[in-house]
């Protein structure tokens, strides 16, 4: 299982491996930006980096360490779906996920994996079902900036993003929001995304590792340990982009 | 006016429209002269609501072609323009822009002479614009991701503009075949000409736009393996720096605008001089001579320093804006905001890839250059951050510098730079 992976590891920093799932399909919002700033924030802290971009006319990887999915429209969202689906559940993402790598999933992405999302016309479609969500569509569309206050169980700081979709997500027992709506739509019922183990789901674009480097961090602890600081130096801009973005929501609510 | 001149158009419209031009040419005028804006839309605003289908009863009776796409609207807009020239004939145009219905009512009126109008139209009014104008040729150049926020999905436009051109069998459909989408939007259009233009930006189709299968790609060739959908036969081509036309003839296109865009902006313009029996020879000369189009392009002189000024609004129009900057050592100054016609969502700064701008010297400036900056330093670009032009060519000292920016960036630069082109 999951838990087994760090102990596993040789003494020196192995790589991690950072799979791209799909960025032909799944990739409508800046979603490149999730996988450099893993890439960037662990080799600042002197981690190898392994990156797999998988288109979805190739084989996904099952021996990720992380796991990004991105946002799409309708077409390459039911596409990507089908395909995923169709490698079956011993293979790829499904084994990967089994085994307990991360998945960090955005938007369409976000969709996919939970085990229902709405289909052009609303109906019904199939997901993975990697983790206990479903989603459908709302009434209207949540398009805006967004911020959040994360489960402290996580230990992240408020999030920041920009939300566009039509989507409204439940969660089943087990599965908890990822955060609190402070601004914006999020799932439509108050909550934010959504986790469940390693598997972390999110409306938010912006994209959302790189306005929350604690997020990106989150995922990276989860892979390979206790991280150290960033030199404050080379996280100067992303601090002042974050900082920017929460002030341009108005003072943050009373907590 | 003489007497012995034909009886002007704008006498045949009912005195409510007639009243309308008027009172809304009047505001485009006072407009102008508040430093308000070029005038354009205000005029059109106020006729509109003096009379809804002000469009409609301007447009009877001109020949309208509608210029749309997602990049190239307003340059191809003028290209089609020059190319036309050569009928001699008067030609009402929304030559800046102003692509909404305000602004076709606001060109038309301004010009109620002309019986043929080139009018640019935001893709997303297309389908309404059409009715109303009951255009004679519509233009569509691409689609690709822009405005996220206020477009939600592309493929949702391309579906309208399916729709809208069904029902227009009188209407000829210049089209890129290049672009899937395109391609797959004029689909059940009656009479289309094909045109070889190009697709630089590919990561918006690689979905079948009919049924939803894997698109493959074949060099220029695209089809979908799982239902009938693939690239039309072309009629026009644009092959390297030449065009093909449809005899075969090829021949250099030699533009003063820069860059493979516009380049495609031209083949398309033959095209449609084409349709009003205009050849490639005849509309050649003035279409080569378009040099700055609504200040892009626009070379201008600053604190003896060179500025050649470039708008870029989304990561395929980045693209384009990349490929044709000048090499280094020449500075570049980026520009980017997220006001609402920008687009609120800076999220496409990742869909582009920055890292051919290493190695020169690189200012970031506009009211989201933290995004940008933030962008470039995971690209590893060095770059200043500035808060001006007017900082950048003084900490560049360099005799030309490359600025490219979006849309209200742009206009921002333009309007320090004194309404420049």
């Amino acid at each position: 299982m999951s838990e087994d992976l760090g102990r596993h590891r040789p003494s020196g920093p192995s790589a991690v491996r950072l799979v791209w799932v799909f960025p032909d399909l799944l990739s409508t919002y800046g979603d490149r930006g999730n996988l450099l700033v893993l890439a960037r924030r662990a080799r600042l802290r002197g981690l190898p980096v392994e990156i797999a971009e998988v288109n979805s006319d190739q084989r996904v990887p099952a021996d990720g360490d992380i796991y990004l999915l991105g946002g799409g429209e309708d077409l390459p969202q039911i596409l990507a779906a089908r395909r995923l689906a169709a490698a079956g559940p011993r293979v790829g993402l499904a084994a990967a996920a089994g085994r307990g790598a991360v998945i960090f999933a955005v938007c369409a992405g976000y969709q996919i994996i939970g085990t229902e999302f709405g289909g052009v016309e609303g109906e019904p479609v199939p997901g993975l079902g990697l983790i206990d969500i479903r989603s459908g569509r709302g009434e209207r569309r949540g398009v805006g900036e967004i911020t959040a206050d994360v489960d402290p169980a996580l230990g992240v700081e408020r999030l920041t993003g920009f939300e566009n979709h039509q989507g409204v997500t439940r969660r089943g027992p087990g599965v908890k929001p990822l955060a609190t709506v402070v601004t914006g739509v999020g799932n439509g019922d108050g909550t934010e995304g959504a986790y469940s183990g390693r598997v972390v789901g999110t409306y938010l674009h912006g994209p959302a590792l790189v306005r929350n480097p604690g997020l990106a961090d989150m995922l990276l602890g989860w892979v390979a340990g206790t991280l150290p600081p960033v030199d404050p130096r080379h996280e100067d801009l992303v601090l002042r982009l974050r900082a920017d973005r929460l002030a341009a929501q108005g003072p943050p609510r009373a907590q | 006016m003489s007497t012995s001149s034909p009886p002007s158009r704008r006498y045949s419209l009912p005195l409510r429209a007639r009243l309308a031009t008027t009172v809304g040419g009047a505001a485009g005028r006072a407009s102008r002269l508040a430093g308000r804006g070029d005038g354009s839309v205000i005029g059109g605003v106020i006729g509109l609501r003096l009379k809804p289908d002000l469009l409609s009863l301007l447009a009877r009776g001109r020949q309208v072609i509608l210029v749309t796409g997602t990049n190239g609207k307003t340059t191809t807009t003028r290209l089609v323009t020059a190319a036309l020239g050569a009928m001699g004939q008067q030609i009402a145009s929304n030559a800046f822009g102003a692509n909404m219905e305000a602004g076709l009512v606001a060109a038309l009126a301004k010009a109620p002479d002309a019986t043929l109008a080139v009018l640019e139209v935001d893709e997303k009014f297309m389908p309404a614009m059409l009715e109303k104008t009951g255009a004679r040729v519509v233009v569509l150049l691409n689609l690709s991701r822009d405005q996220m926020d206020r477009a939600a999905e592309i493929w949702m436009l391309a579906r309208r503009w399916r729709a809208a051109l069904a029902a227009a069998p009188g209407c000829r459909v210049i089209a890129n075949a290049d672009d899937p989408l395109v391609a797959w939007a004029a689909g059940q259009a009656r009479q289309v000409t094909w045109v070889a233009a190009g697709q630089r930006w590919h990561d918006d189709s690689w979905c079948c736009p009919n049924c939803g299968s894997h698109l493959r790609r074949d060099g220029e060739d695209w089809y979908c393996g799982e239902c009938p959908n693939r690239r039309p036969p072309v009629r026009w081509v644009l092959a390297g720096d030449e065009v093909i036309d449809p005899t075969g003839r090829s021949r250099p296109l030699d533009l003063a605008l820069p860059g493979r865009a516009n380049r495609s902006n031209a083949v398309i313009a033959f095209a449609v001089a084409e349709v009003f029996g205009i050849s490639a020879t005849q509309a050649m000369g003035a279409v080569q001579q378009v040099r700055s189009v609504a200040g892009r392009y626009t070379q201008v002189e600053r604190n003896g320093c060179a500025l050649r000024l470039l708008l870029a609004k989304n990561p395929a129009g980045w693209l384009e804006a990349l490929d044709i900057l000048v090499p280094p050592p020449v500075p570049v100054l980026l520009a980017v905001n997220a006001q609402t016609p920008d687009g609120k969502d800076t999220s496409w700064l990742w869909d582009v890839d920055y890292r051919r701008l290493r190695g020169r010297p690189v200012f970031v400036t506009g009211e989201r250059k933290l995004d940008l900056a933030v962008r470039l330093e995971a690209d590893e670009v060095a770059f200043r951050m500035v808060g001006s032009v007017d900082e950048a060519i003084d900490v560049a000292r360099s005799k030309s510098m490359e600025v490219i920016a979006n849309y209200t960036a742009f206009q921002q630069i333009r309007a320090t730079l004194g309404r420049v082109g």
